[in-house]
């Protein structure tokens, strides 16, 4: 497999001790190329968010080794000193729900992360511009989270997720709240941005719709991952 | 870097002027609180400044004549004005009383003023309407704020007198507005019975054998005329001549004429550290209260307002916003708050103060003093949102 994107071997997750630990994770491996999206899929207690916060480096793994492109930023412990500025310049998010800033315009939501890595307010507003107008909601660039419909407001957050150019982008159910119509057309998006900006993508869903879309997939049942090829029927 | 609290506040404007305004108000009542204060110490001052006198003899080991009552005899100005260092020493009595006009009265200090010209000790030091005293019975010139007119009729005790003059800022330690009258006059309202006690006293003094004895047929209406006559007054007040230090000649009366002198100094201490002492305390602790509702008022809505912003809290912390950046965003929010507070508060007691019945002094440093203490109060209040912001689990903002 690829030896860029991101990479998960043997990791692992305990809550507790005791007689009380809960292994959420027991055996997770995993490895995305860049420009890939893959599917993770399993039934309700599975896993999924645990892992999903371990790649977020939101939560810390109990064990197991994490390779981003060609830097390991996990091997039983964190290689990474400041794991909010990972988060921030290397991991893209999207949301089961929007969760735009309210207070904050479309272009200004966008531009937020790069503003907090540094970048001068005018070049941040033209990279959120430029995603904006590849997710074709630079129309709405001025209006605010509360007058754009779903569909916009999860374009937005994907532009939010993509706009850093980190190298993988964690997606929680994206598609939950839309239509069919509306939930074929984020995952089109989201394989359309991976293509451009080589970007590997991980889908967390439950959505029937949407998962003949990927290549491939990865369940997980009690904290194992299983690799399986899927349809990949593309989209019509 | 974008202001988030700014964007924030633009965002919800409404809600930020509407609690502003709450809390202005509040900081309004705070800020009259704290002139009612001034107001009172200003109004000690200038009854010291105004009586034009640089010492104020009194009856001995008392603190007259506004604190305690105080007598001495009304010829003991003569001994003074005998005594190196002494310009001016003139009577003066004071006495707080209903002034009737009509059907109507006012609370006023009435003011026994000897005969003398402008600036003599104890006259009105200026007018704005009339003239001064000039006849040795029934006239009056009245602190404007009594709300007489010149020309108006007064009543006091059994007399009736005629508004001549007006004067502005002549109060009483407990703003009660001032009402000049002739010294005489005014030793004799001190005292003034009406015509049944006259009577009774009278009657009472004739039934007494050691006052009316057969043998000595004078004494009786000698007694009874003595009991008429008010030969009293509260203070006399002394002006110094020039070279002579007030300390030495009050020291020197004290020592001579067995009464009590004291300084301007002195009696400014007597007047705000004694008689509104406890005035300033009620009031002080108004602040505080007052202090503590703004911060508790300023945390419940901070508290709030991040309470309402817990999910967009989580999700700046998950895409790797630093911690000092939202706990500045809560505490800019704070801040922005109390500045509105602050100007509703300042513009509220400024044009509030007027239309209180006593004298509410806005002074500059209460002002200054008020907009730091509001700014700390904000800052303290937010830190109870802040922490419960940097406790926010960034984790929260993905499911599961």
């Amino acid at each position: 497999m690829s030896s860029k994107g991101i990479r998960i071997e043997g990791l692992k997750k305990r809550y507790g001790g005791g007689d009380t630990a809960v292994d959420a994770l027991k055996d997770v491996a995993m490895d995305v190329a860049p420009g890939e999206v893959v599917g993770l899929i399993g039934p309700s207690g599975s896993g999924k968010s645990t892992l999903l916060k371990c790649l977020g480096a939101v939560i810390d793994p109990t064990a197991g080794r994490m390779t981003l492109g060609d830097e390991v930023i996990y091997d039983d412990g964190w290689k990474v000193r400041d794991l909010r500025a990972l988060r921030r310049d290397r991991i893209g998010f999207v949301f089961q729900a929007p969760y735009l800033i309210p207070f904050l315009d479309v272009t200004d939501n966008v531009a937020l992360l790069p503003m907090l890595a540094g970048v001068p307010n005018a070049e941040a507003r033209a990279q959120a511009l430029e995603l904006l107008t590849a997710l074709d909601v630079q129309h709405r660039a001025r209006a605010m989270p509360a007058q754009l419909s779903g569909g916009e407001q999860q374009r937005v957050a994907i532009a939010r997720g993509l706009v850093n150019r980190p190298p993988v982008i964690l997606a929680d159910e994206p598609t939950a709240p839309l239509d069919s119509e509306r939930a074929m057309a984020v995952i089109r998006i989201l394989n359309d941005m991976a293509c451009k900006f080589e970007t590997a993508v991980i889908v967390v869903t439950h959505d029937e719709k949407i998962i003949p879309t990927f290549k491939r997939i990865y369940h997980i049942r009690d904290g194992v991952t299983h690799e399986e090829a899927g349809e990949g029927r593309g989209f019509a | 870097m974008i202001s988030l609290a700014g964007r924030d506040i633009l965002h919800a404007w409404g809600k930020f002027v509407f609690t502003g305004i709450g809390l202005g108000l509040l900081i309004g009542v705070t800020l009259t609180m704290a002139g009612v204060y001034r107001g009172m110490v200003d109004d000690g001052r200038a009854l010291l400044d105004n009586s034009g006198a640089d010492l104020w003899v009194v009856q001995k080991d008392t603190l007259g004549p506004y604190a305690e009552s105080s007598s001495v005899n009304d010829d003991v100005y003569r001994s003074l004005l005998a005594m190196p260092g002494i310009a001016q020493a003139v009577n003066v009595t004071y006495l707080t009383m209903q002034v009737r006009r009509g059907d109507s009265d006012v609370r006023a200090m009435v003011v026994g003023i000897a005969p003398g010209e402008l600036g003599t000790p104890g006259w009105p030091p200026y007018l704005v309407a009339g003239r001064q005293i000039t006849r040795g019975h029934y006239e009056a010139v009245a602190d404007i704020a009594s709300g007489f007119r010149v020309g108006d009729r007064l009543t006091i005790r059994r007399n009736h007198y005629v508004v001549v003059g007006l004067t502005r800022r002549m109060v009483s330690s407990s703003g009660d507005p001032m009402v000049f009258i002739p010294l005489k006059d005014a030793q004799e309202a001190q005292f003034l019975k009406d015509n049944d006690a006259i009577w009774q006293s009278r009657r009472r003094t004739g039934a007494n054998p050691a006052f009316n004895r057969p043998g000595v047929p004078d004494l009786l209406d000698a007694v009874i005329a003595s009991q008429s006559t008010n030969a009293f007054v509260n203070a006399v007040l002394v002006t110094i001549k020039p070279g002579h230090a007030p300390d030495e000649v009050a020291r020197s009366v004290g020592r001579w004429k067995r009464l009590t002198a004291y300084t301007r100094l002195q009696m400014e201490d007597i007047l705000v550290g004694k008689l509104i002492a406890t005035s300033a305390r009620q009031i002080g602790m108004f602040l505080v209260i007052l202090a503590v509702v703004s911060a508790a008022i300023v945390a419940f809505i901070i508290y709030t307002l991040t309470m309402d912003k817990i999910r967009e809290i989580a999700v700046l912390k998950l895409i790797g916003t630093r911690n000092r950046t939202i706990a500045a965003m809560i505490m800019q929010q704070a801040l922005a708050l109390g500045l509105i507070g602050f100007v509703v508060g300042k513009i509220t007691a400024t044009f509030a103060a007027p239309l209180f019945p006593k004298y509410v002094l806005l002074v500059p440093f209460d002002s200054i003093a008020g907009f730091f203490a509001v700014l700390a109060i904000c800052v303290l209040a937010s830190v109870i949102a802040i922490r419960m912001a940097l406790r926010v689990d960034p984790a929260e903002a993905i499911g599961g």
